[in-house]
């Protein structure tokens, strides 16, 4: 038998030949669908970037939106950028803690009996639709009192909080049990393991979940037409009672408007959001790397 | 140990251990009497009582399955962390029932230390691995000086002294394993629980763990699980021998068949089961 001879292995037949065929054919199936996703993405920033192009200029984030500007030039969302800054910045300085508390709770303190509801609560509050969530923020804090962006602030904080404390449940789920034995081990109480040992663990995952969860809310629109979107202010503001200007906003009402260059500016606006969320969304990837990197004991 | 014994000449082992004193002399540290553990409803251990003693070392030998881990977690209250477990019967630490109603678990861990089977170092520098445990209990006087005094009993000071920033998860199995005892013993415990602490190492790494503990048994008290018979023989003055009975209902369930002097358990135990499992005839 020489070498060559794969006789051994039997010949080729229909029956394998046709198990080749299937087998090709699913994965070039699995590889356009991968190939789909990838390219709806580049289609939609590129799309978005075209139509904006005559807007994605400095003036962009230095000048305020003129209402109604005839023509394209030293028109500008920095009122809406900053508006959408300090909305999405008080929502997080208010989810963050809260859903990382909640979290420390259910995975560190918890009987098992709660865990389970509590998760479950977490996941259902997860589901409610921004718009019920604006209502219901409308009517709890706005009813009487005029808009106002501490209210979108609220709103996007109900929202994000499920998302940060689900997330961190997972990633403290994920610090093994000898980390606490090792803490409660030399006699540290449960806050102080918790506290230095367990959370230090897992601050990048809890980065990661956190960043995320601010990308999920940054072009959250529903809440804020309801909440602060009435009377704002036309130039660059930064005060939380008053309604401020807010990135998803402007574009939908630039792009309502009737004039062309008021669309140009609602697609360099999208182009915006979608850039930040990106970046994001890398800068999460980048910190869980740098974790995962860190436990592994890089030297 | 007399040449006529067939059972010495199985486990001729090296070992620095000294004769153990007259019974009268010792401290006891840990009197432990009828302990049953159970997960749920199920036991597993039932009815041990034995003594451990002040500055010197007890192995805890005995098959898997035995309960060997499960005893040795009682004794610092850490099996509290399973929310199924129960314990009955008494451990008396020093005359005090260690379950006693106003005890405070973290008390008892904090004079009670424990090392673990596998090194589980925390992923900080080398340095706050050990000065943590410091910070937290306020011992922060002369914070560096303790470091420096754990790392260098625990055999590890002269391959770290340089690198004492550096993550200590980049450190060897070995070597991680010594900085955990480190940790363990820079708080100054009375007593320290060691669960398989070589399981995980190679024969040299081990060999440093064993000179460790016998430097330090005059400061300290070492209770020790091993799976390894010659380790016990090398490092123990008492072995208690643990093994798996089935009870009525056909259930297994560890218990406690013999406990003595280390000599005593290798070359003349009592117990036929003790004599099986020394000479390798089961387990």
């Amino acid at each position: 038998m020489s070498a060559t001879d794969l006789s051994v292995f039997g010949r080729p037949n229909d029956r394998l030949r046709r198990r080749r065929m299937v087998n090709l054919g699913v994965e070039l199936i699995a590889w356009l669908a991968a190939a789909t996703g990838v390219a709806i993405l580049g289609i939609l920033v590129g799309y978005v970037a075209h139509q904006g192009a005559g807007h994605l200029n400095l003036d962009l984030f230095t000048k305020p939106q003129v209402p109604y500007a005839t023509t394209a030039v030293s028109n500008g969302l920095a009122n809406a950028f900053v508006g959408s800054l300090v909305i999405v910045g008080i929502s997080t300085a208010m989810a963050l803690p809260f859903g990382i508390l909640v979290a420390i709770y259910v995975t560190e303190f918890a009987p098992p009996p709660i865990k389970g509801p509590v998760n479950l609560v977490l996941d259902v509050l997860a589901g409610i639709p921004a718009i019920v969530v604006g209502i219901f923020v409308y009517g709890l804090i706005e009813v009487g009192h005029g808009q106002s962006a501490l209210a979108g602030s609220f709103a996007l904080a109900v929202i994000m909080l499920p998302f940060v404390a689900r997330s961190t449940t997972e990633i403290l789920t994920l610090v093994p049990t000898s980390m606490r034995e090792a803490g409660l081990g030399l006699g540290a109480p449960r806050w102080r393991t918790t506290l230095g040992v367990v959370l230090p663990h897992a601050t990048g995952g809890i980065v990661t979940g956190a960043v995320l969860a601010v990308a999920r809310v940054a072009g959250e629109t529903a809440p804020l037409l309801i909440l602060t979107s009435i009377g704002v202010s036309q130039s660059v503001a930064w005060n939380p009672l008053h309604a401020l200007q807010t990135v998803p906003v402007t574009i939908l009402q630039l792009s309502e408007s009737p004039l062309p260059s008021d669309h140009s500016l609602a697609w360099a606006g999208a182009f915006v959001l979608i850039v930040f969320i990106l970046a994001l969304s890398l800068t999460a990837r980048y910190f869980a790397a740098r974790s995962k990197r860190k436990l592994a004991g890089s030297r | 140990m007399t040449e006529s014994s067939s059972i010495g000449a199985a486990v001729r082992v090296e070992t620095k251990r000294q004769p153990l004193p007259p019974k009268e002399r010792l401290e006891t540290v840990f009197e432990i009497r009828d302990l049953d553990a159970l997960y749920g409803k199920k036991a597993a251990l039932k009815g041990v009582s034995f003594e451990v003693y002040k500055n010197l070392v007890t192995a805890i030998i005995g098959p898997s399955g035995c309960g060997k881990s499960t005893f040795i977690r009682c004794l610092n209250r850490m099996n509290d962390l399973v929310p199924s477990f129960r314990q009955e019967g008494t451990i008396r630490y020093h005359g005090q029932d260690i379950y006693g109603r106003d005890v405070d678990p973290v008390a008892v861990r904090r004079t009670i230390g424990m090392v673990f089977q596998r090194p589980n170092p925390f992923p900080k520098s080398i340095y706050d691995n050990v000065a943590w445990g410091l910070k937290v209990l306020g011992m922060k006087d002369g914070l560096k000086d303790r470091v420096e005094k754990a790392l260098t009993q625990a055999a590890l000071w002269d391959e770290v002294k340089d690198r004492l920033k550096s993550n200590a998860m980049g450190l060897s199995g070995g070597q991680q394993q010594r900085l955990c005892i480190a940790r363990a013993i820079a708080v100054e415990p009375d007593v320290v629980l060691m669960d398989e602490p070589a399981s995980a190492l190679d024969p040299i790494a081990t060999q440093k763990i064993e000179e460790l503990m016998h430097n330090l048994k005059s400061e300290y008290t070492f209770v020790i699980v091993t799976h390894n018979m010659q380790q016990a023989a090398r490092v123990a003055d008492t072995t208690a021998f643990f093994s798996i009975s089935t009870g009525d209902e056909g259930h297994r369930y560890g218990e406690l068949i013999e406990y003595d002097a280390t000599e005593k358990i290798f070359t003349d135990p009592s117990d036929k089961r003790t004599e099986d499992y020394v000479t390798g005839r089961f387990g």
